[in-house]
């Protein structure tokens, strides 16, 4: 017997009321981040060891710029999120978890904010 | 009222069930993505030092090239490889493909000798350069 109303079955957003939205988040985000991220392993055996003008000459082309931007903007998403389900799966006292997820949060946006400030003062001032 | 919530019955955790490679790379992808998580600490280090200037930045260099650097910035490229490498893993499944026993647990530990492999290369290819 299905008790779900026609109308809760049409939103389709079960009981947490968020419905796939996590799920969803998680693999749009990972099935970005695997050319984003090989681009940037290769980046860094191209680059790693060079001097200083070479390194944030590159870092500043628009291209190069743009995909480490969305690679920030990326992996925070992701990493907020994967983080948050570990959160719900072991750490079980309600104010603990509110605490732990909370800090996820702000560690996330921190990191984030501050890759991405460097990132753009590279891609403007050099 | 009774706590209804107390006595729920919960699934059984890890240690109920045989070690095998598909449950050993399911652990490995989250610690590796955990490992991920804390080291953006360090990405953002050197992004932040690159973007302060040549003196921080050679600074930052110099740290991730010492012998503690260089072992850290290794165990984080395999963690990456890895965790990439097991997403790949989980899309395939998300997907409705890669249900066969003997197939997920060769996958398994495929992915294991592809991230040891691929790291492995990376990092000679950039002593050779160097």
């Amino acid at each position: 017997m299905d008790m779900r109303t026609p109308l809760g079955k049409v939103r389709g957003l079960g009981s947490a009321k968020s419905g796939t939205d996590h799920f969803w988040k998680v693999r749009t985000t990972s099935v970005a981040l695997v050319p984003l991220l090989l681009f940037y392993v290769v980046f860094l055996v191209m680059y790693v060891g060079r001097p200083y003008v070479e390194v944030v000459g590159a870092l500043a082309n628009p291209f190069v710029a743009t995909i480490n931007a969305l690679t920030v903007i990326a992996s925070v998403i992701h990493m907020r999120l994967g983080m948050e389900e570990v959160i719900q799966d072991y750490v079980h006292s309600e104010s603990m978890k509110l605490l732990c997820l909370v800090l996820n949060a702000f560690f996330s946006l921190l990191i984030g904010g501050l890759c991405l400030v460097a990132v753009l003062k590279i891609a403007f001032a050099g | 009222m009774a706590n209804v919530t107390k006595n729920r019955p919960l699934s059984p955790h890890l240690q109920v069930y045989k070690f095998i490679p598909t449950m050993a790379m399911s652990i490995m992808h989250r610690i590796t993505g955990a490992v991920l998580y804390f080291g953006t600490v360090f990405v953002a280090a050197w992004l932040i030092a690159a973007a302060s200037g040549e003196e921080s930045f050679n600074q930052i260099n110099g740290l991730f090239g010492s012998l503690v650097g260089q072992i850290i910035l290794f165990g984080y490229t395999w963690a990456l490889l890895h965790h990439l490498l097991g997403g790949l893993r989980h899309i395939m499944w998300d997907l409705g493909y890669g249900f066969e026993k003997e197939f997920s647990t060769m996958l398994a530990k495929a992915n294991l000798a592809a991230s040891v492999g691929l790291t492995v290369l990376i990092w000679i290819v950039v002593l050779v350069v160097r």
